[in-house]
């Protein structure tokens, strides 16, 4: 193969990123903005917006990082779903627009899927039980038989969105600089009572809803400590969370496990994944926050790998696919060694 | 002496006061927070032999519980003579085959019927005894639900048991559990399982193992 770069854009939900790549795994250039609402969650009218506004920027500094012209882009890869249906259209757009103008191929890449590429590219692990976790995505999947196949998941909401809404409800307001689950995770490491939450694995899958529900009714009586609520949130969430990749890894018997998402910044969930993985002697990645939460590098390297295999689609065919699950894609780049 | 090891618990065959006894202990987890890990450990100890006893309730054969600890978190119950589905199906002619499915089907029916869900249906977790019952065992995942999504589910996860382990029959099989769990069920209110169970395969949610 000859060698190439590709321009990766992620816009599926309050961030927009622009990544570069070489073929060979090279990043030139991460570039991300982020949209933080003056109050409340994510507005995907707002959001999408504020990614129209800064496209054109945001993308000119990947190119000026990475030192090389738009002409050298090989693939023009984006974010293809799953997402917000408003945020995600702006990044598509942007990403027919560049392909027709560079008259380069275009790769639709499953945003979910690029979280674990990334992932097992930084962490150099191979053959991974993945725990994704973030404010749109709660996920455990392994790969079986030509996909990653899900495991277990959310029934209702991500774990993330149940930590970000009850830091709302709490009265507490981001920062770029600091998102709100830093905030509860600072905010939990003073804590020191266990609050008594309900703990929802079914099966394989987990409920957050509830454990949310409860956590802001308990808040409103004021009989504890926001500190010891944050804590006994986190205590409960994680370990549900554990408890299921743990199954998962049972089960499987992969030699690795993989912690991405925005959620996977947590120092706490990181020790109870790194004791489970330790009991079954797996080891245990972290991805850096860089490639953990969303960003425009994983969509590039998942459009290298789509490409390398043939995996474009003519732009007549691009609409973005708002619930695009990560088990309906096949991933012929992964091999196993048992295959 | 150890016979299965699973992410929960560990599964012993002992000798109790006399009696041949499943020893089912739930490890410990020490990633959570010991306060926590106790309380989910005691409610799952608890939850498993109620759910045995409603089972019971609803006409299912499932082991004897003779004594639950909560502080070590292990459940002593009847070791249950006879073979697993599992490993007879395969020796027995068609005609026994369906007729031994068909049994299998009423007795999810009566399950479901009384708003139990097993949560893992396989032909390992049934027994069948020397007097021609069949016991169902390993309530660990079961659940109180009355909804055909969770009804569904268990469907699904009967279909994939067979298909993964007895492939070569296993449409005949889960045409004469069908027939069985219609029996108990109602037609229509098979038919809707059924439905849902569909369209549970096609979201692909449940495809994880091969």
């Amino acid at each position: 193969m000859q060698e190439g770069y590709c321009l990766g854009i992620e816009s599926s939900a309050d961030d927009f990123g622009v990544g570069i790549i070489s073929f060979s795994g090279e990043v030139l250039a991460n570039v991300n903005d982020v949209y933080i609402p003056e109050r409340g969650g994510i507005h995907p009218r707002e959001a999408s917006r504020h990614h129209a506004m800064i496209a054109s920027k945001v993308i000119s500094e990947a190119f000026s990082r990475a030192g090389i012209k738009p002409k050298e882009i090989g693939v023009v890869a984006f974010s293809q779903g799953p997402g917000l249906g408003p945020c995600l259209r702006v990044g598509a757009t942007v990403a027919r627009a560049l392909s027709s103008f560079l008259n380069k191929p275009l790769v639709g890449v499953n945003h979910c899927l690029a979280h674990i590429e990334i992932g097992k590219m930084v962490s150099k692990a191979i053959d991974p039980v993945t725990l994704y976790v973030s404010g749109g995505n709660t996920i455990v999947a392994a790969f079986e038989a030509k996909r990653y196949r899900v495991f277990g998941e959310t029934l209702d909401i991500a774990v993330g969105n149940c930590l970000d809404v009850f830091a709302r409800e709490a009265g507490l307001k981001p920062l770029s600089s600091k998102p709100l689950g830093a905030m509860v995770e600072e905010l939990a490491s003073r804590g020191k009572v266990l609050v008594r939450l309900p703990y929802t694995v079914k099966g394989m899958d987990m409920s957050f809803s509830g454990l949310l529900t409860a956590a802001v009714n308990i808040m409103r009586e004021g009989k504890y400590s926001l500190e010891d609520l944050c804590f006994s949130l986190q205590e409960v969430a994680f370990s549900m969370l554990t408890e299921v990749t743990e199954r998962a890894l049972a089960h499987t018997e992969k030699p690795e496990v993989l912690l991405t998402g925005g959620v996977a910044a947590n120092k706490r969930l990181q020790t109870m994944l790194k004791i489970m993985s330790d009991e079954h002697g797996a080891r245990f990645c972290v991805v850096p926050r860089e490639y953990a939460t969303d960003n425009g590098a994983m969509i590039a390297w998942t459009g290298v790998l789509c490409y390398k295999f043939g995996m474009t689609i003519p732009i007549e065919r691009s609409f973005v696919k708002m619930r695009w699950r990560l088990d309906e894609v096949e991933v012929p780049w992964v091999r196993t060694p048992n295959m | 002496m150890l016979i299965k090891k699973g992410a929960e618990a560990s599964i012993y065959l002992e000798e109790w006061c006399g009696r041949k006894v499943i020893f089912k202990r739930r490890h410990p987890k020490k990633h959570r927070m010991p306060e926590l890990d106790r309380e989910i450990q005691i409610q799952r100890t608890k939850h498993e032999p109620q759910m045995i006893h409603r089972a019971k309730e609803a006409g299912v054969p499932t082991p004897i519980i003779y004594t639950v600890d909560l502080e070590e978190a292990s459940i002593i119950m009847e070791f249950v003579e006879g073979k697993q589905i599992k490993q007879i199906l395969a020796e027995l002619s068609s005609e026994e085959r369906i007729s031994l499915c068909y049994q299998i089907g009423k007795i999810i029916g009566r399950l479901h019927k009384n708003g139990i869900i097993h949560g893992d249906l396989t032909t390992s977790n049934m027994i069948l005894t020397p007097y021609g019952n069949i016991v169902l065992i390993d309530f660990g995942l079961s659940e109180q639900s009355m909804e055909v999504e969770a009804r569904g589910v268990d469907l699904h996860l009967m279909k994939r048991a067979l298909a993964s382990t007895h492939y070569e029959y296993s449409d005949e099989c889960f045409k004469a559990i069908i027939k069985g769990y219609g029996e108990i069920m109602g037609v229509e209110a098979a038919k809707a399982v059924l439905n849902k169970m569909m369209e549970i395969e096609k979201r692909g949610r449940y495809v994880s193992e091969r």
